[in-house]
């Protein structure tokens, strides 16, 4: 119960960048629904629900355009496909006791900030760490969405500006402090860094969205690395 | 438009909802296979490096304090910093840069 309840905290605290974070990206996007002609309870109830940023985004336009469900969740599923591949390396995380109805529960909270920060936790993660980083995150993406419907650009664009530096603040800390004793890390770090940047420059190659061009790096770079330096069992741990 | 908005919300959550549950439901036992075990080992950090790179520099409306606050973000976590410290240090001196632009 004690190690439950610390974990909790551990996650509460390590949940307020990104709730900041949160409230600065979903402030830009409840303005954007307010212009798409949602109420500020559709835009709330949406955020609440999805918990997803480009998603949500994207869904605008579908809803202004009055598009089908199917493009709806055609459009969803590409976008977020990204999350299956998260969820799949969270599920390796996790104690094979850790019982369904915890897992249900952490599924909602997988989004690219809390993965990033719960997947790097070291040994196996307590679904109580996950459900502390969701209680305080959420609450933010929801706010924001509130604020940004209900009152405009009331934040000074430097405010919005360095809060939203902060979730990448956040997916540097996790990413860094392994590379150092590390590599082959270290090198695939980098290297997805560079594909990353040349897949926003070069043509065609910039035409593919970003979700999509998170997922085709992710299988394709860590595939490789997979290959060419499998992980040996006490590298784990 | 707004009767059928909720159902548009409703469909995106479902499918966003399954995307993220079956993996984590479906997937239960501890992986064996190596090559699956390493490319799920290595799949956050590409995922996190290709999602900070290049975004971060368009993070702010300005390049350079995005810059900076890269910057400070990648030192600060070097020298081992907390997740909040770090996301502090990259806002902070986005926050200075932006005043001397």
């Amino acid at each position: 119960m004690e190690k439950k309840k610390a974990e909790w905290l551990k996650g509460m605290q390590d949940g307020i960048p990104i709730c900041l974070g949160y409230i600065a990206v979903s402030f830009t996007f409840g303005i954007v629904a307010k212009t798409a002609g949602l109420t500020w309870l559709q835009a709330v109830v949406m955020s609440a629900a999805n918990l997803t940023s480009a998603g949500q985004l994207a869904s605008l336009s579908i809803i202004s355009a009055a598009a089908g469900y199917l493009e709806m969740a055609m459009t969803q599923l590409v976008i977020n496909l990204r999350y299956c591949l998260m969820s799949c390396a969270l599920s390796q995380k996790l104690d094979p006791d850790v019982p369904l109805a915890s897992r249900m529960l952490m599924a909602y909270g997988v989004t690219d900030e809390i993965f990033g920060v719960s997947v790097c936790r070291a040994g196996k993660l307590s679904p109580y760490y996950n459900y502390g980083l969701i209680s305080v995150a959420m609450p933010g993406w929801v706010l924001g969405t509130l604020l940004g419907v209900i009152s405009g650009n009331i934040f000074p664009q430097r405010v919005v500006g360095a809060l939203s530096i902060g979730i990448y603040g956040m997916f540097i800390a996790v990413i860094i402090p392994p590379a150092k004793k590390d590599r082959v890390l270290a090198g695939l770090i980098g290297a997805a860094m560079a594909a990353s940047w040349l897949f926003t420059r070069l043509p065609v190659l910039r035409e593919i969205s970003s979700g999509f061009r998170i997922i085709i790096l992710t299988l394709v770079l860590a595939g490789a690395a997979a290959v060419l330096f499998p992980v040996k069992e006490e590298r784990e741990e | 438009m707004n009767t059928n908005v909720y159902l548009y919300i409703l469909v995106m959550a479902s499918v966003t909802y399954l995307i993220r549950v079956l993996p984590l439901t479906l997937i239960r036992k501890e992986i064996k296979n190596v090559y699956l075990k390493s490319f799920l080992y290595y799949v956050p950090y590409v995922t996190l490096a290709a999602m900070t790179f290049p975004a971060v520099l368009e993070a702010t409306g300005n390049t350079w304090s995005a810059a900076a606050g890269f910057a400070a973000a990648v030192v600060f976590a070097y020298c081992g910093a907390s997740l909040l410290k770090v996301s502090a240090a990259a806002c902070i001196c986005v926050l200075l840069v932006s005043f001397l632009l």
